[in-house]
């Protein structure tokens, strides 16, 4: 079976994704305000900010799944509901919005990404067990495929959900905290993975605090604290001056990178 | 052949213990309305285990008494009401939820008992021949044509229905972010489960009554549950447990001269008990579940 990479055209000269003056409230809570954020095709995108930034709000509205106050959302030059029903952009969510005992085995959950490309009962067709067969190949995860979902290990996790957007033929794949709950080795296949997958021409998306796995993962990094601080390349935006602004003016020490090879700016936005 | 298993003893025994009760006509139509009730129950209480539900359906079952009233005397199918107070119920709970502060659990406390307490004083103030007992507690062994009319063509449609979209209402279960993602409506997949959730109380009481109705919409699920991690062997599991405990519940009602709604239910709980203790990886005197090996490449 070929795991080569295949290129995912984009609409001509259309970006993955143009947000506009998004605000996005919940009762007299504001969530996020006067948004704007332009989104490349083909790169990694961190998208970075506190808990409460705004980060899932965000991710929300892409899919179509709050209701905007005002803005507006193209995903790939088109609505965010023909974005859905043409399956083109995927979520993986956090790990404490899934279930674990839930009685599904990771081939499952990875065929889940084809019903938008299947009949009315769901049905999978050879084509739908080959796609599944492949995106697991991709992340890896062939051998534990029989396994129920949670006996997968946090990290095997991330990438069974990423599978799950590859079998959908998503060409933007969002990513809730990618790296919450999962170890140092993980964290580098992962990494390995969606710098890949951004090599083959699809968006990839990542929200975090963590900013230890930025400089290695991410093209572009935007900061977010209800709007869009600052957006650019790691080494423009990682800086304390930005850093402090986004964090409210704390930065969490253990959200910056220790190893020798960070950056000194990081460190000392910490201090 | 025949003539040796007539020759043994204890079977021709037990052969006989099977059939003599079927010559009755009464409890040909209990079994008939008892397997079909069984099945339905069992097929939808495996998402309502899974989505936590149970609370709901408890309340749903509770709140169909002034429904039930109500259609005596306007003389409709006490189904028709039914299902408009199961649904009324459900609207209740989540509009008291969403406009103000008061949490879903008490949400659901206040309207579930305050429809039933209605139904109560509605069966005392209205002249008609309702058996409260029989609402409350089940009767069937002696449910009318219309009832069974009712529960086969209510039955059946809710569970071709249910099976039809079984796997959109998986998704929707685990995953209704997913599910909205690829174009595939949560909002919709709830609605028909509530719809679906209400239609099975409406002909679940005929066999267990209002009060174990809820019995019957979470026990043969949460039994399912602890047997396997695959949902299609759990919805099979499960249909087994219920139908089994309806036709085990009716035999030994019969026999034993019990109430039949709590003899179905005893079984059910039973069988519930030996799955918690004996199921192969999740029973209590199982080995400890696998946990993930640290030392496979992640």
């Amino acid at each position: 079976m070929s795991t080569q990479a295949v290129p995912v055209p984009a609409r001509s000269g259309a970006l993955a994704i143009e947000a506009r003056g998004l605000t996005v409230s919940y009762g007299e809570n504001v969530a996020i305000e006067g948004l704007s954020l332009s989104v490349e095709p083909g790169l990694v995108h961190g998208l970075i900010g506190m808990n409460g930034s705004g980060k899932s709000t965000l991710f929300k509205s892409l899919m179509g799944l709050v209701k905007l106050d005002a803005g507006t959302i193209e995903i790939l030059g088109g609505s965010t509901s023909r974005a859905r029903s043409e399956g083109s952009i995927a979520y993986a969510p956090q790990s404490e919005e899934i279930d674990w005992d839930f009685p599904v085995s990771v081939r499952e959950v990875v065929m889940m990404g084809r019903y938008g490309h299947m009949g009315r009962t769901r049905r999978p067709k050879p084509a739908d067990h080959a796609a599944v067969a492949v995106a697991l190949e991709r992340v890896e995860l062939t051998d534990l495929a029989d396994r129920q979902i949670g006996a997968l290990s946090g990290g095997q996790c991330k990438r069974a959900f990423v599978a799950r957007g590859l079998a959908q033929g998503a060409k933007i794949l969002l990513l809730d905290e990618p790296f919450a709950g999962v170890d140092k080795r993980s964290e580098g296949t992962i990494t390995d993975l969606l710098r890949e997958l951004a090599s083959e021409g699809r968006t990839v998306v990542v929200s975090t605090h963590d900013l230890v796995a930025v400089p290695g993962l991410c093209d572009q990094v935007a900061l977010i604290n209800r709007r869009i601080l600052a957006h650019g390349t790691p080494d423009r935006i990682l800086v304390p001056e930005l850093l402090a602004e986004a964090f409210g003016g704390f930065v969490p020490r253990e959200a910056l990178p220790t190893g020798s090879s960070t950056p000194e700016l990081l460190r000392q936005a910490a201090s | 052949m025949i003539a040796a298993v007539y020759a043994s003893p204890p079977l021709a025994a037990a052969i006989e213990w099977i059939t003599r009760p079927l010559e009755f006509e009464f409890m040909r139509r209990a079994l008939l309305v008892g397997v079909v009730i069984g099945a339905v129950c069992a097929v939808l209480s495996c998402w309502l285990t899974l989505l936590g539900w149970s609370l709901l359906g408890d309340a749903v079952s509770h709140a169909v008494l002034p429904g039930v009233v109500l259609s005596y005397v306007i003389g409709v199918p006490f189904a028709a009401g039914a299902f408009v107070f199961g649904i009324g119920a459900v609207a209740l709970i989540g509009g008291l939820n969403r406009t103000s502060r008061v949490k879903e659990d008490a949400a659901i406390g206040i309207v579930f008992t305050g429809l039933f307490a209605l139904g109560l004083v509605l069966v005392s103030v209205v002249p008609s021949q309702i058996d409260l007992f029989h609402i409350l507690f089940g009767n069937i062994l002696g449910v009318s044509d219309s009832d069974i009319a009712q529960v086969v063509v209510i039955g059946t449609v809710s569970l071709a229905v249910l099976l039809y979209l079984r796997r959109d209402i998986v998704l929707y279960a685990f995953d209704p972010t997913h599910a909205h993602a690829i174009g595939i409506s949560p909002r919709r997949l709830e609605a028909l489960l509530l719809g679906a959730l209400a239609l099975t109380v409406v002909i679940a009481l005929q066999a267990v009554g209002i009060v174990l109705v809820v019995a019957m919409l979470i026990t043969p699920g949460a039994t399912a549950y602890m047997l396997t991690d695959r949902f299609d062997r759990m919805l099979a599991y499960a249909v087994a447990a219920g139908i089994g405990s309806c036709v085990a519940g009716t035999y030994i009602s019969y026999y034993a001269d019990t109430s039949t709604g709590g003899a179905i239910v005893v079984v059910l709980t039973t069988l519930f008990i030996l799955a918690y203790l004996l199921g192969p990886t999740h029973g209590l005197l199982s080995k400890p579940r696998p946990t993930p090996n640290p030392a496979q490449p992640t």
